[in-house]
């Protein structure tokens, strides 16, 4: 049930915060534009992501929260805002605050009934103490009738927005992409370390792979202001400059893995919705930053409350006013310059609490917008922007991939990597491991991209060393790595987690720091325990906003230390990636007869058959049945597999992996032949010619070439590899043509005129060579699907169409014509002869499968021989039979049962169809060994639920069992 | 994803192979009782360490190879007799 998402309400305030021209602003004031959000048209530039277009139009309520539907804002203005989860046409859960806003885009709100301003789940505010900590895992219960029930309520409060049905989704309009790189450096984070590094690893004769989250290279020095301004751009510049430098913005690394296989998803791309670049880094620098971390206290997550980081990145860069009025709580200089940027753009700053010396704030009043703050000290400010500046959080999560535990630094505040743990095909550099000026910052990236260059040349001669080649020498010799450069400082910084009140600690997920103490009173005392118990970091944002304030309220409220505590641990992907990019584009490959033209353009009906597309019939397979058993038919078998095998040893190869007798094979005859593995059960058929002393031609069924190929390839690499054979796979080097019917001879007679067909010189399982139709060098071999008189052509695949077509047109007036796999399918279900994977599956070992008389268990040996001994002896395995039904017309679907004392099952129908030629159904199936001989009566239970009699016949085939057609 | 050390193609994503896991050599098919055979066919020591296995380089020079893989730590080498037999 979906309840209607929207309805447009009261209209929002429309009163502008954009403020004048700021001289960072990515914004373009000349390429205005409009788009919607919850169908109403908002004005927007260029540049704007769609949150700052909105916020800039005084909206300040973006989304609902996920349990209590609590009015929620921006509070990061970035890729990772929780507040900002929306809808963009069909395409749900989109960071608002980080998809650029494109003409005519519709955006609207996500899960929110009746509208965004009045949602009645709100109401969930009122019964919170309902939804609290682990509220899954107590209401939800039992007993398990009702979980049907249970299902409907939560499917009604599920968070996220809508994807379309697969009737509206546009293929066409979404794609998908794939990549490969090999970059010497790939560079996770392009701020000002990352780019140092970057343009340094480039220099030193790397390749690079420079990747920013960000639409713009820069890193905090976008909003920096006045003193970073020139160095940004002198950076940028000499990027732009480097041609070894490749820049991906916009993209995310969702993880690291073996032998830094880096994963890298590119967004923001004018063909494709998403992109996965899988990326082999000789060595990966990790300049991921800092993330600024929110603060817990009551009223945190009421709209207009922000980091401090959120409120430069709306005034820099998108030129809006976060608010009028602002009370700030600074713990750091990033901090202090939130204030000076609020005050030049002329928002009133009317009190500023500062942490270093003891300052606190208590609460935040308002619903849906601030209206003031609690003092620590007792007083109470309107104002309606609260700004939090209170730490930072080292995003380690790559390098915990790469086995790094992150020590918590009291005096930083944050948990820091200790670099010294990482393999030597990694280095880290910027503000996940350290502080310092910009100068400081620049010349740790600039010698960590040095080092990393250098390291990437030692890893590729790595490499190449310890590939050991046919004659060289393997050089084990480890080459040392040059040292990482020296760590940068790292400046003090109060702890500042939560205030004497408590607040929401993870926004995605509506966790509270009173749900996370109520987990720990109940016995969930580890961070990872209390994580699941009450889902924090669990969310969307996955832990990079919260994890740290999780750790320290469960610190806090267990009595110990947040080293003891530690932190929870991170997994790939980083950032969220869409399962298209990780399925890709659709790349299926079919392959193609030289003759499927023709059978196109006459009509046939496509099969698609593995790897193949094929002609099902060409309109009416009883009429192709009857050509066949009547006169004389063509059908296109190329895909069957086809393996050249040349050498002295062919015999031994052979008789290892067939079940029958293969040594005496003279030239000129061709055997069917068995194939079981090892387990005995079967493998494959075919039939297998030799053509010259030492030249055999194998056939294998059309699903199984490629298994064939790889099977017998594997005992010649393994365990033979002095016998001396080689195989060569020819499937697609020959179209193959089965001329079958009591005319064939006839018709093949007038196109080769070289190799005498008369039965006694070319009888049935031999195989010639010669001339067909002009055509040179083909392979004649008489065999028999069908179980008619037939010849099984094999033509260079660039002459298959001219021997059709010579074919046709010398038949012409024996009524020759076109057969498909249906009618194929026919003949041989009436001739009884088993298909391999339809008539026997993975458990049909060859006994079950009626082959016993093929098997020579006095062979000394050949794969799966002692299993089919085995079974020979002690077990009494299921049947292949033939079963003639009592009533004529029934054919019961491939796959119904054969059922004793009603619901007994004994075996299972494996093929049937309606016989043109017997006018009965003819039907194989696998039966329980005491149900099988002849004349057994059986009961099969069809799908619409009626039963069906039928009999057991003498022998598999139903057509010709003498096989007097066939020898003919 | 790790690298696979092929002898022939150098170093490859193991994506290119198909694992086949560690050799377990054939008995003797005329003398083997039903365990040995069954343990030839099922039976895996799957050691945590270093462990000989074979890899098949089906995107590549399609044969087969030996690798010595620690289990725990995926460092792959190639594997000594094959690095003997070829130096």
């Amino acid at each position: 049930m979906t309840p209607p998402r929207w309805r447009p309400s009261a209209a929002p305030s429309t009163m502008s915060m954009r403020l004048e021209r700021q001289p960072d602003e990515v914004i373009d004031r000349d390429a205005p534009l409009t788009f919607t959000w919850n169908g109403r048209t908002f004005p927007a530039y260029a540049g704007d992501t769609i949150a700052s277009a909105l916020a800039a139009c005084g909206v300040r309520v973006f989304s609902r929260s996920f349990k209590y539907h609590r009015p929620r804002g921006l509070l990061t203005a970035s890729y990772l805002d929780p507040g900002c989860m929306v809808q963009v046409d069909d395409e749900p859960n989109v960071r608002g605050a980080h998809r650029l806003v494109e003409p005519g885009m519709r955006v609207s709100s996500q899960d929110t009934w009746p509208s965004l301003e009045v949602d009645v789940k709100a109401a969930n505010q009122l019964v919170g103490r309902f939804l609290s900590a682990g509220f899954y895992y107590k209401t939800f219960m039992g007993p398990s009738r009702l979980w049907p029930a249970y299902e409907k309520v939560l499917e009604r409060f599920a968070h996220g927005g809508e994807i379309p049905d697969l009737e509206s989704y546009d293929r066409r309009r979404h794609h998908y992409d794939k990549r490969h790189a090999h970059p010497d450096v790939l560079v996770a984070g392009g701020g000002p370390a990352g780019m140092a590094a970057a343009l340094a690893a480039a220099e030193a004769g790397a390749t690079v792979l420079l990747v920013e989250e960000e639409h713009a290279l820069g890193g905090h020095l976008r909003w920096g202001g006045d003193d970073v301004r020139s160095a940004l751009a002198e950076l940028r510049r000499q990027i732009e400059g480097t041609a070894a430098i490749e820049v991906l913005t916009d993209s995310v690394v969702l993880g690291r893995y073996d032998d830094n296989w880096v994963s890298v998803v590119q967004r923001g791309l004018p063909t494709v919705d998403e992109r996965l670049v899988k990326a082999r880094a000789k060595t990966l620098v990790v300049a991921a930053g800092l993330v600024e971390r929110p603060y817990v206290f009551a009223g945190n997550d009421v709209p207009g409350v922000m980091l401090s980081t959120a409120v430069r990145r709306l005034i820099e860069l998108h030129a809006v006013s976060p608010g009028r009025r602002a009370v700030v709580l600074r713990a750091n200089p990033d901090g202090d310059a939130a204030v000076a940027a609020l005050r030049r753009v002329g928002v009133e700053v009317v009190h500023v609490e500062d942490a270093r010396r003891g300052g606190d704030i208590v609460r935040v009043r308002g619903r849906d917008r601030v209206r003031g703050v609690h003092l620590a000290d007792g007083r109470r400010v309107a104002c309606d922007l609260v700004v939090t500046a209170t730490g930072w959080t080292a995003p380690v999560s790559l390098l915990t991939m790469a086995g790094v535990v992150p020590v918590y630094d009291a005096r930083a505040a944050r948990f820091r990597p200790d670099t010294t743990q990482l393999p030597d095909n990694i280095l880290a550099t910027g503000g996940v491991v350290g502080d310092g000026t910009l100068d400081e910052l620049i010349a740790h990236g600039e010698a960590t991209g040095r080092v990393a260059a250098t390291r990437s040349a030692v890893v590729g001669r790595r490499w190449r060393a310890a590939s050991p080649t046919a004659g060289g020498q393997v050089d084990s010799a480890a080459e040392p790595c040059e040292a990482s450069p020296p760590a940068l400082p790292v400046d003090p910084h109060p702890e500042l987690f939560r205030a004497r009140t408590h607040g929401i600690v993870d926004f995605s997920e509506d966790v509270s720091s009173s749900d996370l103490v109520t987990a720990v009173a109940e016995g969930y005392a580890s961070a990872e325990l209390a994580k699941r118990y009450t889902t924090a970091t669990m969310g969307p944002v996955q832990g990079k906003l919260e994890t740290v304030n999780v750790v320290a309220i469960v610190a806090e409220a267990t009595g110990r230390s947040i080293q003891q505590t530690g932190t929870t641990t991170w997994r790939p992907p980083y950032a969220p990636v869409t399962l298209g990019a990780l399925a890709g584009p659709e790349r299926e490959p079919v392959r193609r007869s030289p003759l499927q033209a023709w059978h196109e353009q006459h009509g046939a009906t496509p099969l698609v058959a593995g790897a193949w597309v094929r002609p099902d019939h060409y309109g009416d397979p009883a009429a192709e049945v009857r050509a066949v058993r009547d006169g004389v038919g063509l059908i296109d078998v190329t895909p069957i597999g086809k393996l050249e095998l040349h050498g002295p040893d062919v015999p031994r190869l052979l008789n290892l992996v067939y079940v029958n007798r293969w040594s005496k094979l003279a030239i000129g005859r061709v055997r069917y032949g068995v194939m079981c593995a090892e387990d005995g059960v079967v493998l494959d058929d075919g039939v297998t010619a030799r053509l010259a002393e030492h030249s055999y031609l194998m056939t294998t069924t059309s699903s199984g070439a490629a298994t064939v190929w790889e099977w017998l390839e594997s005992w010649l690499q393994t365990e033979h590899p002095e016998w001396q054979v080689h195989v060569t796979a020819v499937t697609t080097a020959y179209a193959s043509i089965n001329v079958a019917g009591p005319r064939s001879r006839e018709l093949v007679r007038r196109v080769v005129p070289d190799v005498d067909l008369d039965p006694e010189a070319f009888p049935y399982m031999h195989v010639r060579t010669g001339s067909i139709a002009g055509v040179a060098d083909c392979v004649l071999w008489r065999i028999g699907f069908t179980g008619e008189l037939s010849y099984e052509l094999h033509v260079p695949a660039g002459y298959g169409l001219h021997v059709w077509e010579s074919l046709m047109a010398a038949g012409s007036d024996l009524g020759v014509r076109a057969f498909g796999v249906e009618a194929q399918r026919i003949l041989r279900l009436e001739k009884g002869h088993l298909i391999v994977g339809q008539d026997t599956d993975g458990l049909t070992r060859a006994g079950s499968a009626g082959l016993d008389g093929l098997v020579k268990l006095d062979k000394e040996d050949f794969a799966g021989r002692p299993e089919l001994v085995w079974q020979d002896r002690v077990a009494d395995p299921p049947r292949l039979v033939a079963l003639r039904t009592s009533d004529p017309t029934v054919v019961p679907v491939e796959g119904s049962q054969i059922v004793t004392d009603g619901s007994h099952i004994r075996g299972r129908i494996t093929s049937s169809r309606m016989s043109p030629t017997l006018g009965r159904s003819v039907v194989l199936a696998q039966l329980d060994a005491p149900l099988a001989d002849a004349g057994s009566k059986v009961t099969i239970a069809m799908v619409d639920g009626r039963r069906a009699s039928a009999v057991v016949t003498e022998g598999l085939a139903q057509v010709d069992p003498e096989g007097e057609r066939l020898h003919g | 994803m790790m690298l696979i050390p092929c002898p022939w193609c150098g170093h490859r994503d193991a994506a290119e192979f198909a694992y086949l896991g560690e050799p377990s050599p054939r008995p003797d098919p005329s003398t083997a009782t039903p365990e040995q055979w069954r343990g030839y066919l099922y039976l895996r020591d799957n050691v945590a360490g270093p462990v000989t296995e074979r890899w098949y380089h089906r995107m590549g020079c399609r044969r087969r190879l030996l690798v010595e893989r620690d289990t725990t730590t995926n460092e792959v080498r190639p594997h000594r007799s094959l690095v003997e037999e070829e130096s």
